[in-house]
């Protein structure tokens, strides 16, 4: 009864809270809070100048540099298809529909092993895709890219898609009756709508890509310097037994992973409140 | 009664709008060609020819190499491994769902919104890092590493290791399905049950569980989906054993680098009809929630 009598703000006559928070809190300490700090406490036996040293070696800068850049431009690229691709879902009507719509989430649901290595076929120099090309695309950033894109495409048309069903088309008849036409109706009265969303869809496919390993590495190549990315080089210094200096690179990760975190939450916030203004 | 037709209750009737209407409210067909164009266009190159590719890559040497690839010791080993990591993780993860989802939806308490960050926190850990955690506490140089080796105990490079990051990675699914249709359903059914008598465990089966099922078996579907395909979290705490400690993502990865690919691809395949069979799934719960709320919607009515 003590959870209950100091935490709860509204006197319930439901049963059952002490168990289940105390069930729940307990089994979040065990598996994620007790084992991340171990994380955090590890890099406290470095001195900030090892810190620093372990952390912005010119190779794991690389690793930083195209770990970012692939994951903003694969987010990029899937805002764009992302809301093409649910404007195409929400209003029309075409052959197949149904399952091109089920098989969005197909990122999802595949393993990222298979993604890798059916990506890796694909655009290989000898992929079915590949050897149509005049560029290298596996072993370089470019293959970084495509993977990222892969697993990052579903969060933009899921986020997406429910808000722009729920927009009243009522409105875009009183903006064509007020004279505006289409492009401007999209631009002015739609796009704004949908804003939130898309850049929540956004944001979750970023933060996805930053710690994405599976698919990445069968297509990267993993040359350092040039196309390996910051997860695998945790698992580099891990394998060298340099445990101090893959939790370093992988606090690094870790608080840029919660400042993505709290920005996620910070849009679906604002999100939400724009939903509830326009509903 | 007489009302004035206005023009948009007009556009309401959908076909019956005139046509300058239908123009001002819809797209000119060559944007809507090119809309449909692309957006398929990409979807067929990110998700079909992966998919299509998978299966093609698997079966490109025959029924022979593929099924030999399949029932070879060290496969059925990896496909054992993985049925029982997920066997573990999914039901652990599940009566965790329940718990939150129960305290988050039905009471008001201070920290709610904490909570609700925390259960999200996986999802936002890379797995290599979800891995490697698990080795800072348990491994030969972590803070039990000592007392597990005087006990003869392992956990890193063993298969609780592998069960431990799987549940990790595959935490919050259950919850995430659970929580957003448990807080729309309100109190209002449970509170009834309990002044009409029922003991927490009454409301708990004949009340609270029926009105989720469908969200609840979407929810282990999805965790299980995970469970079974979990790469990175497992790659760093398994050590790589063939035949003993290898899941069959790892099994794929091993013959991919060994050039075996008609093999890798076998196994891989295993893993898509598993995603298929997910993404099928998905689409009729949807369909049964969907339904559902139509009809309990026309009885409010």
């Amino acid at each position: 009864m003590f959870l209950r009598r100091s935490l709860l703000t509204r006197h319930s006559v439901l049963p059952g809270f002490d168990l289940a928070l105390g069930f729940a809190l307990l089994y979040i300490s065990l598996i994620v809070l007790i084992p991340l700090s171990a994380a955090f406490l590890k890099t406290f036996t470095l001195s900030w100048q090892q810190f620093l040293d372990a952390t912005t070696t010119p190779r794991v800068l690389a690793s930083y540099r195209l770990t970012f850049g692939a994951s903003f431009l694969a987010a990029l690229l899937n805002a764009i298809f992302g809301l093409v691709a649910a404007w195409m879902l929400v209003r029309y009507d075409f052959p197949g529909k149904r399952i091109v719509d089920a098989l969005v989430d197909l990122p999802f649901a595949l393993p990222t092993a298979v993604a890798g290595i059916a990506l890796t076929a694909i655009w290989a120099e000898n992929g079915s895709v590949g050897h149509w090309l005049p560029f290298k695309v596996s072993f370089t950033p470019l293959g970084v890219w495509i993977a990222l894109v892969f697993i990052g495409l579903p969060f933009v048309v899921r986020t997406v898609q429910p808000v722009l069903e729920d927009v009243n088309r009522e409105l875009e008849e009183v903006s064509a009756t007020l004279g505006a036409n289409r492009l401007q109706t999209f631009s002015k009265v739609i796009f704004p709508i949908v804003m939130p969303a898309l850049l929540t869809g956004f944001a979750l496919a970023f933060a996805r890509a930053l710690g994405e390993y599976g698919s990445v590495i069968f297509i990267a190549g993993n040359m350092p310097m040039v196309s390996e990315i910051t997860p695998l080089l945790i698992i580099t210094k891990l394998e060298q037994y340099d445990y101090a200096g893959a939790t370093a690179i992988a606090v690094v990760m870790l608080v840029v992973s919660f400042v993505m975190l709290l920005v996620i939450n910070l849009l679906q916030a604002w999100a939400r409140r724009r939903q509830g203004g326009l509903a | 009664m007489t009302t004035v037709a206005l023009p948009a209750t007009l556009a309401a009737a959908g076909a019956a709008a005139p046509p300058n209407l239908r123009r001002a409210t819809g797209e000119a067909p060559w944007v809507r060609r090119l809309v449909i164009g692309s957006g398929l266009l990409f979807m067929t190159l990110f998700l079909f020819v992966p998919l299509a590719t998978v299966f093609h890559e698997a079966l490109k040497k025959g029924w022979a190499v593929y099924l030999a690839a399949i029932v070879e010791p060290d496969a059925l080993s990896a496909v054992k491994l993985t049925l029982m990591a997920a066997a573990i993780s999914v039901p652990l993860n599940l009566a965790f769902g329940l718990a939150a989802a129960w305290v988050i939806a039905k009471f008001e308490f201070r920290g709610k919104q904490v909570l609700l960050t925390l259960i999200d926190l996986p999802f936002s850990v890379s797995p290599v890092i979800a891995g490697l955690i698990y080795v800072l506490v348990f491994g030969l140089q972590g803070w039990f590493g000592h007392w597990l080796q005087a006990h003869d105990l392992k956990v890193i490079f063993a298969v609780s290791g592998i069960v431990l990051a799987t549940v990790f990675v595959t935490f919050p699914f259950v919850a995430r399905e659970l929580i957003p249709l448990m807080q729309a359903q309100g109190i209002e059914q449970e509170e009834a049950a309990r002044v009409l008598g029922a003991s927490g465990w009454q409301i708990f089966w004949r009340v609270t569980l029926p009105n989720v099922k469908w969200a609840l078996l979407y929810g282990v579907i999805l965790c299980n989906a995970r469970a079974m395909g979990e790469f990175g979290a497992v790659s760093v705490v398994s050590g790589h054993i063939r035949g003993q400690t290898n899941t069959m993502p790892l099994h794929i990865e091993i013959l991919y680098n060994e050039y075996q690919f008609a093999g890798a691809f076998a196994v891989a395949s295993l893993l898509a009809l598993l995603a298929l069979v997910t993404l099928v799934l998905k689409y009729w719960v949807e369909r049964l929630v969907q339904g559902e709320k139509r009809s309990t919607g026309d009885r409010v009515e």
